[in-house]
């Protein structure tokens, strides 16, 4: 199956062993767009880096910068300035508004539902217009620099959002009418692509796709960090363990990500978007880790720096690739159609796995 | 637990393991023999549980090769990190963890993949994301591809 298959997104190859329309073991075949980023950034210095992470799981460019930023400013022990903190979260929700309606138009159409589609991807226009009058880049931001974010909001910032936001709270509904509640859908996905909480955590399973199975992994509420100490919200815990779970839990999000940026977007302190910072940034030496929670799960960025001006090693732990592993234990017994549901409920990026 | 009392269990199991700490977590440096125990040891115990394998890293050190294993227990919340070491860049042999932690698998793969690390005991052990026929290993700080890589520094 793959690497062009429509239903993998992107250029996975999953070497299926069939017996009939039953599968029995699975195997990814990777490297059809590895682009060697951990090697790059040996390469190259820390402002530079940021740029590169965009790529790997681009629907998750913001949070994937955040993190390389986060751990440059721990290191050197800058604070950045509160705004600069309401900012990136507010972006980093944002985009996993983003995500997740591009995840469910995709899951819709994996299980033949094309509609779903058309409702999404008119919903996210909205936010990449907001995200192009601010960053200037719709899908790859590259908005974060070390200190702080590269440019101040846009002047219609906070309008666009609030008017969004009032907008989304209508349509979402509409998602559930259409394919939450759908026999079809439930018959295809519950029950299917069980992966228990032990199993999940043995195979290192985070994000959305983990807390589907019951286990609290959530990043932002495990070690928080920018604005997220400030704001109230759940996390969002399925005890399913099945596709429509993990689907419960993305959905659930999206509303919790409303909750989020409604509560920051009106109290943006005033202020500098950005620390001062030295023109060349060098690290002491020593070993960072920074994990983010992004759309699909946990990033770990982890530097080591020897004090140069590039890092020594750069190495990210990806949420996808952890969670692609799952996919053999989960798919084993089931159809081959089965197989394309469970993979949409996991819903992964390629270019993240590949790196 | 801090990581004192971490420290303490671990001296327990592997009595001349190295200890280095920074603000975020204590790590530990033990021969390579001495990982796959020791990591067994920290899953079960009932004190410790570190069931939660969530970073894994080759590094080149220039001579050595060295592997990091971020751990962290689901349960009790804490810490650790593991570091191991081979200085045969030939033939470096670590012991697999795939038998503790499924999640291993991948990475080990990538690992063998990018460093040239035979882990053994891993069920699956092939080229991850470089074609099978590759030579060398790209993230090793030797490695020289004049063709494929555009050097600008």
């Amino acid at each position: 199956m793959g690497p062009q298959h429509p239903s993998t997104h992107g250029v996975l190859r999953l070497l299926v062993s069939l017996q009939g329309e039953i599968v029995q073991r699975l195997e990814p075949h990777l490297g059809y767009i590895h682009r060697g980023i951990e090697r790059m950034c040996e390469k190259n210095t820390y402002a530079q880096i940021i740029h590169l992470t965009d790529r790997m799981d681009y629907l998750s460019a913001h949070m994937n910068n955040e993190a390389v930023c986060l751990a440059v400013e721990t290191a050197l022990e800058v604070e950045v300035p509160e705004r600069v903190k309401y900012i990136r979260t507010i972006m980093s929700e944002l985009q996993r508004l983003d995500s997740h309606q591009l995840w469910w138009s995709s899951m819709g159409m994996d299980l033949g539902a094309l509609t779903t589609f058309f409702y999404g991807l008119r919903d996210r226009e909205y936010i990449l217009d907001i995200f192009e009058e601010t960053c200037g880049g719709r899908l790859l931001l590259s908005y974060n620099c070390p200190g702080g974010v590269m440019y101040d909001l846009h002047p219609n910032f906070q309008k666009k959002v609030k008017e969004f936001i009032k907008y989304f709270r209508k349509r979402l509904p509409e998602y559930d009418q259409l394919l939450t509640g759908n026999v079809i859908f439930q018959n295809r996905t519950k029950g299917i692509g069980i992966l228990t909480k032990e199993e999940a955590i043995n195979f290192g399973v985070s994000g959305p796709s983990g807390r589907g199975s019951g286990l609290s992994c959530d990043i932002r509420k495990k070690s928080p960090y920018s604005a997220y100490p400030y704001v109230q919200f759940n996390e969002m815990l399925e005890y399913g363990c099945d596709s429509l779970s993990r689907y419960k839990v993305r959905i659930a999000e999206m509303w919790e990500s409303m909750n989020i940026i409604e509560q920051l977007i009106d109290n943006i302190p005033e202020g500098p978007f950005t620390a001062k910072m030295k023109p060349v940034i060098k690290l002491p030496a020593g070993e960072y880790y920074q994990r983010v929670e992004t759309s699909r799960g946990e990033l770990g960025v982890y530097i080591i720096s020897d004090g140069n001006k590039i890092p020594y090693r750069v190495h990210f732990r990806s949420p996808n690739f952890s969670n692609l592993h799952a996919l053999d234990y989960m798919s084993r017994g089931v159809k081959i159609a089965d197989l394309v549901a469970i993979g949409a409920s996991l819903d992964f990026v390629i270019p993240d796995i590949d790196r | 637990m801090d990581n004192a009392q971490l420290k303490e269990v671990v001296t327990r199991l592997v009595p001349d393991a190295t200890f280095e700490e920074n603000k975020q977590f204590l790590m530990v440096t033990v021969a390579p023999d001495q990982l796959h125990d020791l990591l067994k040891n920290l899953k079960e115990n009932p004190g410790t549980r570190f069931d939660y394998l969530y970073c894994i890293t080759g590094v080149d050190l220039q001579p050595n090769l060295q592997m990091v294993y971020h751990l962290e227990s689901t349960v009790l919340g804490h810490h650790i990190v593991l570091k191991t070491a081979t200085s045969d860049r030939e033939k470096p042999v670590l012991d697999s963890v795939t038998d503790l932690y499924k999640g291993a698998e991948l990475n080990e793969n990538e690992i063998f993949d990018l460093f040239g690390i035979v882990f053994r005991g891993h069920p699956n052990l092939r080229r991850m994301f470089m074609p099978d026929d590759w030579n060398g290993f790209p993230l090793r700080k030797d490695y020289v591809d004049e063709i494929n890589i555009i050097d600008l520094s």
